[in-house]
């Protein structure tokens, strides 16, 4: 058994917070520099530009890249020999967030009841998501989400008899009635297969893939590029204004599902799609 | 593209002359409120009773800042999505508000308000607040401080750049620039 401890936890967690919210991931800096030399709207390659500009002044200025700097989704890989010392794994990962929102002047979003709607003042409690893996490490990436792209996100129970044809329809439809809300260009993470929520799981998982990596099953690879070409065919465009990249990935994720059904979600994201890894 | 300069507080002439697509940078005072702040404000409209902030000829700016760190005027500060406030702004519109910064297409019945108030509606550059924020020069908290984030602040900005989404005549650039790109001949 290797030993970790909370306070470890505690750091990275607090220090992958805040580096996911102020330094643009490289892989959708070059999808955002290649958009822009293939945008036709001038007002699309304006709003490219300033949004490389954006990029730019949060890393030199250790600003928020966007203010919404979103609900924290924390995904752990844990390593089944690992050991954590020093306290509960669980709250670790809260006070991780607590402590990086604190210190980084990231705005707290979240609020304590869905009704109530009373902001609990330090972002927590964050949505964790553990899977237990071989090993002595543990791997822990930050995905903060905004909700701008997160309410436009969709779920829908297919027939097996409606099938591909009705998951294309659905992911493609998803993106047009979201239309400039989620801040394009996007990138858009979809699971299919599963159950309900392992649907969703799926997708919001898709959007941690680096962008440009294509899926390893040439199928889905070819499914996820004439996704990507019908999305940006709508003319939604950067923004919402108009143009040609209204998308800069389609991410697709499967799994084995029931004989009875076909679900399908789109976890749609922003043009930051942020996430951070970091391994102790 | 070259970008219109505008003065805030908007005036008449000013709102006319703009059109769907123009770039603009503008400066002046604007106010910040998003959706607790424009809940409270339309439930004491219906109430009849007075704003806590004159709203007539002001512009507000759809955002709910990061935290300021330290030496700075303001944190992050991009525009939210205005979709949400869209069931509050024809009464804000009535009771004069002029003008609207967010992000994302407005309702019919808003785009409608808008014609009717001759009014306008501003596009800034969602997921973009750290360059918004140098705009920004002077910030301050005018009413509901317990909102937090959410509270209406009173911001003095320079050259804060913004494109003309909804003119005064209805014009909506979301729907003209989208329907210029769209290749699947289906209008969604």
């Amino acid at each position: 058994m290797r030993e970790v401890t909370t306070e470890q936890i505690i750091r990275l967690v607090a220090e992958l917070c805040q580096e996911s919210n102020r330094i643009l991931g490289p892989d959708i800096q070059r999808a955002l520099e290649k958009a822009l030399e293939r945008e036709e709207s001038p007002t699309g390659r304006a709003c490219l530009a300033g949004l490389i500009e954006n990029a730019a002044i949060a890393r030199t200025e250790q600003l928020p890249i966007c203010q919404d700097t979103g609900m924290a989704v924390i995904f752990v890989d844990y390593g089944q020999e690992v050991h954590v010392s020093g306290g509960d794994f669980t709250e670790a990962i809260h006070e991780g967030v607590r402590r990086g929102y604190r210190e980084g002047f990231l705005r707290k979003s979240v609020v304590g009841d869905p009704f109530q709607r009373v902001n609990t003042g330090d972002n927590t409690p964050a949505i964790l998501h553990t899977r237990i893996v071989p090993g002595d490490r543990l791997t822990i990436t930050v995905a903060p989400k905004g909700f701008g792209s997160e309410n436009m996100s969709r779920l829908v129970m297919l027939t097996p008899a409606q099938g591909l044809a009705a998951a294309k329809e659905f992911i493609v439809e998803a993106v047009s009635q979201a239309g400039a809300n989620p801040c394009p260009p996007l990138v858009i993470g979809v699971g299919i297969g599963g159950t309900m929520e392992y649907a969703a799981l799926l997708a919001k998982r898709a959007l941690l893939r680096e962008v440009g990596s294509v899926n390893p099953r040439s199928d889905l690879a070819l499914l996820e590029e004439e996704l990507l070409e019908r999305i940006n065919q709508l003319g939604i465009g950067p923004q919402g204004l108009g143009g040609r990249c209204t998308a800069l990935a389609v991410h697709l994720e499967t799994y084995p599902t029931h004989i009875a059904g076909l679900p399908v979600a789109v976890n749609i994201s922003c043009h930051v799609t942020r996430h951070r890894s970091g391994i102790l | 593209m070259e970008a219109k300069r505008i003065k805030l507080p908007l005036s008449e002439e000013a709102i006319s002359q703009l059109r769907a697509g123009e770039a603009v940078l503008l400066t002046g005072t604007l106010l910040s409120g998003r959706d607790a702040a424009h809940q409270r404000l339309c439930q004491l409209l219906r109430e009849g009773k007075p704003l806590p902030v004159e709203l007539a000829g002001e512009t507000i700016f759809y955002v709910g800042p990061s935290p300021t760190p330290p030496g700075r005027v303001i944190g992050s500060a991009g525009p939210t999505t205005s979709g949400r406030m869209d069931s509050y702004t024809p009464a804000l519109l009535e009771v004069g508000l002029k003008g609207m910064i967010g992000k994302g297409q407005r309702s019919p019945e808003v785009i409608a308000a808008i014609r009717r108030h001759r009014a306008v509606y501003f596009a800034a550059m969602g997921g973009a607040g750290a360059l918004m924020s140098r705009a920004i020069r002077r910030a301050e908290v005018i009413c509901y401080p317990e909102l937090g984030t959410e509270a209406i602040h009173r911001l003095e900005v320079v050259d804060f750049p913004a494109i003309v989404a909804i003119d005064a005549s209805g014009a909506d650039l979301y729907q003209s620039g989208r329907a210029a790109y769209c290749r699947t001949g289906v209008n969604h």
